[in-house]
């Protein structure tokens, strides 16, 4: 498993925390720094971030929790968001859904059991023109056919194990 | 189809981006030079005033009036911020001119902060735009190795800093109020207005939020006149040019800048190459999801903040999504507040029980377990919901009820007396399209 931040990036942060005011400022970027690091953020990220903004676990729990783009669970390598929103939806987006959980046999909120890939439903990703979307990890693909799904994920697929 | 004069969409080719040189080759940059030599900033907030700008971002709020609020003369710290959310399903205008030329937000912002006096200034911008905020950090680096950021902007006196931050999700960040609980890391529910922003924004200070296309348009506006930017709609009381992103059941779902004003049959028409599959209109939410659906009976409305309330609609975000008349209406109904309340903060009830009890009776309708008495449960729902609720997103959710129960009433009746949805189920949902 890998270290949450790293010594560079504590000592990144906490120069640019000196420099701050309002230190909690930079709440989102400690959580987005460990999740990236991570993969996700666990307990002990929760209670490193707090530590470095001296803030209690529960404020930055409660901070956390309400982003959904911040997992407090552990998701695959590959976070698979699929659009459901409306301009998808109009063009077809429950059938790249349903393609998804088809071919990776799993449901939304599910990880494959090889860790790789995780299916979570999520509002517009501001590429309604180019709809239906999905979002993996941070990047955009669409608009889709399922047989784009298909070599996107045998691309992944390649990608993880190179 | 006349050509438009391109203001916000000048610099833009298909999967470039323009960068400091060529941003100032074409222009870039001398509208910050011009603010600051021959103005004021009492005159350039009377100059965006005498534009009739509107805010961008959904609202509409005359940009100069929302100015005129801010006490600009008060001493200590206070703040600009460009509000980049841009999560309301259907909208990705903002997204499209970051991609293509992020200074013009920045030199729109300079201005802007200029104008208001403001020393400090953020770009808040949702997960989603990772390309437009690496690009946006990479742009703010060129400006101020160039001067114009930092201290002392070209000699002016006048200094300014500009920060990005990077959100996490959630459509709420959009309500100013939640965007300055989230900048400052607090949990972003809303905050109670008044205070306004403009009295205690960000860390209780003075504040203005604005819509990245109004803080574009500013250089616009001092380079060409208040009444040259006027005279770019093609209503009379309208301004400016709009960032129109189509999508849903046309041709060709892009995003293109267009007067003020223009029809919204020509812009389904000529722009968006009409109705998908040589089918014919039947709806469309013509500012993003929370504005009142249209019919067909209003296609030769123009589109703009009043002629669109004057049919019962708002222009939003200008960014229009269109539906096919084999589109079912409650279906469309459904997916919009299954978003709504899946984005819901839980703050207030109206909201939090409200929004999740009018999609569970609108999916009982869609499903043909409906009565009319769920039907009248529908309507007393939107009316309780309507105004009681914290912030404007509850509000904003019973925009497309409202229209749906306007427009579409015999829809849902027909939905109940079926017992059944009376739409191919397939392509209702757009299921077949991708065959
Ligand atoms: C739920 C909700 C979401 C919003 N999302 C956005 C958004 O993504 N971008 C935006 O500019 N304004 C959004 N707004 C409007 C802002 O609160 C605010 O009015 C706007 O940023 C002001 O800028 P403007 O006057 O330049 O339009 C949203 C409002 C609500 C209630
Ligand atoms: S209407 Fe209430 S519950 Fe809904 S988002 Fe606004 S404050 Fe939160
Ligand atoms: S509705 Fe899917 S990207 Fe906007």
């Amino acid at each position: 498993m890998s270290e949450l931040l790293s010594t560079q990036q504590i000592d990144q942060f906490k120069t640019r925390l000196a420099a701050l005011e309002h230190p909690r400022e930079l709440v989102v970027d400690l959580l987005l720094a460990v999740q990236e690091n991570h993969g996700w953020v666990p307990d002990r990220g929760v209670e490193l971030v707090a530590g470095m903004l001296g803030l209690t676990p529960l404020e930055v729990e409660e901070i956390a929790t309400f982003y959904d783009k911040i997992y407090r669970r552990p998701v695959g390598r590959y976070p698979i968001h699929i659009c459901d929103s409306v301009c998808c939806w109009s063009r077809g987006g429950e059938a790249i859904a349903a393609h998804l959980q088809q071919v990776l046999g799993i449901g939304m909120g599910e990880t494959t059991a090889d860790g790789l890939f995780t299916l979570l439903p999520t509002c517009c990703l501001g590429g309604c023109g180019r709809a239906p979307a999905i979002m993996v990890g941070r990047r955009f693909y669409g608009p889709l056919q399922t047989a784009d799904v298909d070599r996107i994920l045998a691309e992944l697929r390649r990608e993880a194990t190179s | 189809m006349k050509r438009t004069p391109q203001l916000l969409f000048k610099n833009r080719r298909p999967g470039e981006t323009v960068w400091l040189r060529d941003y100032e080759q074409t222009g870039g940059y001398q509208g910050l030079k011009k603010a600051l030599r021959e103005l004021q900033p009492e005159q350039l907030r009377a100059l965006v005033k005498d534009s009739g700008l509107r805010g961008r971002g959904g609202a509409g709020f005359p940009t100069g009036v929302k100015w005129s609020f801010f006490p600009a003369d008060q001493p200590g710290p206070k703040y600009l911020i460009c509000n980049c959310d841009e999560m309301e399903p259907g909208t990705y205008k903002d997204g499209e001119l970051l991609q293509a030329d992020p200074h013009q937000l920045i030199e729109g912002m300079i201005i802007a902060a200029y104008a208001l006096q403001t020393e400090s200034g953020y770009i808040f911008i949702r997960y989603a735009y990772r390309e437009q905020f690496d690009h946006l950090r990479r742009a703010l680096a060129e400006a101020t190795a160039a001067g114009y950021l930092g201290r002392n902007i070209l000699g002016s006196g006048f200094s300014f800093e500009l920060h990005v931050h990077g959100s996490a999700g959630r459509y709420i960040l959009g309500e100013e109020t939640a965007l300055l609980n989230g900048l400052e890391g607090k949990r972003p529910n809303p905050r109670s207005k008044p205070p306004f922003p403009a009295v205690r924004g960000l860390f209780g200070r003075p504040t203005t939020v604005n819509n990245v296309e109004t803080l574009a348009n500013i250089q616009h506006i001092v380079n060409g006149g208040a009444a040259w930017f006027k005279g770019l709609a093609l209503t009379a009381k309208g301004a400016g040019t709009k960032l129109y992103g189509l999508s849903g059941h046309l041709e060709r779902t892009e995003c293109f800048e267009l007067p003020v004003g223009i029809g919204l049959r020509e812009l389904i028409a000529d722009y968006g190459g009409g109705v998908w599959r040589g089918r014919n209109f039947k709806s469309c939410l013509p500012g993003g999801a929370s504005t009142p659906f249209l019919s067909a009976a209003e296609l030769d409305v123009q589109l703009d903040y009043q002629t669109l309330e004057a049919v019962g609609s708002r222009f939003g975000t200008g960014c229009v999504t269109v539906f096919d008349d084999r589109t079912c209406m409650v279906a469309v109904t459904l997916n919009l507040t299954r978003f709504f309340a899946r984005e819901s903060c839980g703050w207030c009830t109206p909201c939090r029980d409200g929004l999740p009890q009018v999609a569970w009776l609108l999916e009982k309708i869609e499903t043909g377990q409906g009565t009319m008495d769920d039907l009248q449960l529908l309507k007393s729902q939107q009316r309780n919901i309507s105004g009681t609720s914290f912030c404007a997103l509850a509000d904003g959710a019973m925009g497309p009820v409202d229209g749906l129960l306007r427009l579409f009433e015999q829809e849902l009746i027909d939905h109940i007396q079926k017992g059944a949805c009376p739409f191919e189920r397939n392509q209702a949902s757009g299921l077949r399209s991708q065959v």
